[in-house]
């Protein structure tokens, strides 16, 4: 069974220079056994490279990596229990799956009954057992997928790595491999540390996420958490399609203002005293439309610019303030460009962020 | 479906509708004689005859009598062919004081060539794969001084060469030759090897190592099995290079070493007796033989090779 308390994987103060860049700075994460972790940010941040240090595929610059308590930051990849998954499937292209999936059991001199026992197991958890002969090149992109697992899962380690094991693959798949990767982790219940840039598979497998920019960690909470209380205002506009709305404007006597909109704050959890000039916050599927708009703590008429159905839902480009302000509503709405719509914001779904500092408030 | 628009969309095979459709349709026709076609063609033709003439006068030559040979016309194919003259270059022809033809050259070739091409490429595809994937300290140092080894012109060294040998007593015989053939052949295969493994995808090697292969596991078994047309590359190089010196065959080893090339020079630059040239037009061809068939065999082993290559892993 999991243990929630007990830790897997804990970096300490880690720095890494590559000579003179800095890519990761100070940088401190605690993952939990049986957690599914996942890195998210832009491109370049530093997602791979945190990974590859885990890995011990790069030499740290400064700091200290723990593996289920063992100091592991000078060992070998191989003694690490670890196993990895890359984007580029990374199978070796002249061994048949069951060569490949057995290559680092033979390295480590399991016996060879052993082997053909283990590597059965894994091609049936991945339902691979019909490729084992192959060579990679005869196989689609999710079955090269499918046995990249499969060498990880042979190894029988404690922590899998998954550096965006999905990207290369078409939609229609990456969404189905998701559900898959979802269902082994239930299943194995190993520690898993997953990266992506890909929001969607961030919230829909993490147990929690970490978002990172610059090299350092802005926010590690739950999905539910970043989603409904970004730390700064960097999360904020980072989760979410589209991105949340953002007013600037003053907080004062318990009151956010600016032109048009006035919104009291009393429902609001502060995180800190605030008083000044101040990023209001609201995601477009938290603005009440339609017979709800009047319950909001503030109500406001705005004019739809642009409406992009998309089935399942609608979007609405409005503007407010001169900024614009994105609504999302079901769709069956009626509304067309050009109308007059009523919405209300409720304080509750709100954010505040200092313009200083762009945390939250 | 009265439509003829929508028929020749759902139906564009059927003929009555292709028969209905005027303009340009299909592939573009060419003619065969276009002034580009002329120019193309002519250049080429040009160019290959430029090539192949002198070969021809050779062979044609190598197979004629000197009788024959001394009417003068050199183009004129043999009358009377004979393979004298062939044998003679093989094993009678005198260089010096002993008479058995190229055939002792070829062995010394051989004997130079085999252990240099193996010695050279074991090492600098090992120097290579280390530079590309194992990023020691002062490695880009390492290289850097290699490289700059590859422009430093053969004549300045020879003579150091002449007395490292010396010191080390390998001077005049075939080890020393091969150890010269290594060590110069080092910087290009060096570099050769580097941009190759460089251009392998990195994620392979990281795979491996996490799979808990060391350094000699991932050459032998990641790298080398994908790394055939490179390995053919560096073979046609080495071959061609080693077997067609000449320098350092002349200053490094005894007459009873020399290797082909600096024979061949004996032969037709020999001083006595008459010029026999239908017996230097065989020798020289027997000597260029060996680079021509490597050529030839590796040279669609090495299509092949790229060809096995593109299959993405
Ligand atoms: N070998 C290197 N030398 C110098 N800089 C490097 C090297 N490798 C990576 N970097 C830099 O480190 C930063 C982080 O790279 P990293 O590969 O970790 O990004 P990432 O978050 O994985 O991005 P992506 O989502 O595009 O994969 C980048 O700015 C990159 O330019
Ligand atoms: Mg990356």
């Amino acid at each position: 069974m999991t243990d929630a308390n007990r830790k897997s994987v804990e970096i300490k103060n880690l720095d890494l220079n590559f000579g003179a860049v800095k890519v990761l700075r100070n940088l401190n994460l605690d993952v939990y056994e049986g957690e599914f972790l996942v890195l998210l940010g832009s491109s370049g941040c530093g997602k791979s490279t945190l990974l590859n240090c885990i890995a011990g595929l790069l030499e740290i610059t400064e700091g200290q990596i723990w593996i289920k308590g063992t100091n592991v930051t000078w060992a070998e990849p191989s003694a690490r229990g670890i196993g990895m998954v890359f984007q580029s499937y990374a199978l070796y292209p002249q061994m048949t799956v069951e060569g490949n999936m057995s290559f680092g059991l033979k390295n480590a001199r399991v016996p060879k009954p052993q082997i053909k026992e283990r590597v059965a197991r894994a091609a049936e958890v991945l339902q691979i057992e019909p490729l084992l002969k192959r060579k990679p090149s005869a196989l689609s992109g999710g079955q090269r997928q499918r046995v990249a697992i499969g060498r990880a899962l042979v190894r029988d380690v404690d922590v899998f790595l998954f550096d965006e094991p999905l990207s290369n693959l078409d939609a229609k798949l990456r969404a189905d491999l998701r559900v898959e990767l979802k269902q082994l982790h239930h299943r194995l219940k190993n520690t898993m540390i997953y990266v992506t840039h890909d929001q969607v598979e961030a919230m829909t497998l993490a147990s929690r996420i970490a978002i990172m920019k610059d090299g350092m960690i802005q926010q590690l909470a739950s999905p539910e958490e970043i989603y409904s209380r970004p730390a700064n205002l960097y999360v904020a506009d980072f989760i979410g399609s589209p991105a949340m709305n953002l007013v600037k404007g003053t907080v004062s006597g318990n009151r956010f203002t600016s032109g048009a909109l006035s919104i009291p704050l009393d429902g609001y959890d502060f995180t800190r005293p605030a008083k000044g000039e101040a990023w209001f916050g609201i995601r477009p599927e938290h603005i009440l439309v339609g017979d709800d708009a009047r319950t909001g703590d503030a109500v406001l008429d705005l004019e739809a610019e642009v409406v992009e159905p998309l089935g399942s839902d609608t979007l609405i480009l409005t503007s407010l303030n001169g900024g614009r302000f994105w609504l999302r509503t079901d769709g069956q709405t009626r509304i067309r460009s050009g109308d007059h719509i009523t919405v209300g914001l409720r304080t509750a779904d709100a954010s505040l962020f200092d313009t200083g500092d762009e945390a939250r408030l | 479906m009265s439509d003829p628009g929508i028929l020749a969309v759902t139906k564009a095979g059927t003929d009555p509708v292709r028969a209905q459709l005027d303009g340009p349709s299909g592939t573009r026709p060419r003619r065969l004689i276009s002034r580009r076609n002329i120019f193309l063609y002519g250049t080429l033709i040009l160019v290959s005859l430029y090539y192949l003439l002198p070969l021809y006068v050779m062979i044609v030559t190598s197979l004629k009598g000197m009788p024959e040979i001394r009417m003068g016309n050199i183009f004129a194919p043999p009358v009377e062919i004979t393979f004298e003259p062939w044998v003679k270059a093989w094993s009678e022809a005198c260089t010096g004081l002993n008479c058995d033809g190229l055939s002792r050259g070829f062995w010394n070739s051989v004997r130079i060539t085999v252990p240099s091409v193996i010695l050279s490429i074991a090492i600098a595809s090992v120097n290579g794969y280390a530079l590309a994937n194992w990023r020691f300290k002062g490695a880009d140092i390492f290289f850097t001084i290699l490289i700059f080894g590859a422009f430093i012109p053969y004549q300045v060294m020879l003579y150091p060469i002449v007395i490292l040998l010396r010191e080390m007593g390998l001077y005049g015989t075939l080890w020393g030759l091969v150890l010269v053939h290594s060590v110069f052949g080092m910087p290009i295969l060096t570099l050769l090897f580097r941009n190759y493994f460089t251009s392998l995808p990195e994620e392979l090697f990281k795979a491996a190592r996490v799979d808990g292969a060391g350094f000699w596991g991932i050459y032998f078994q990641i790298m080398l099995p994908m790394s055939l047309p490179i390995f053919v590359v560096a073979m046609i190089l080495q071959v061609t290079g080693i077997w067609n010196d000449f320098l350092f065959g002349v200053v490094y080893t005894k007459p009873e070493y020399y290797p082909m090339t600096v024979q061949l020079n004996n032969i037709v630059n020999s001083v006595q007796g008459v010029k026999e040239y239908n017996v230097n037009m065989a020798a020289t061809i027997l000597t260029g033989l060996v680079p021509l068939v490597i050529y030839f065999v590796s040279g669609r082993l090495f299509v092949r090779g790229i060809a096995a290559g593109a299959v993405k892993g």
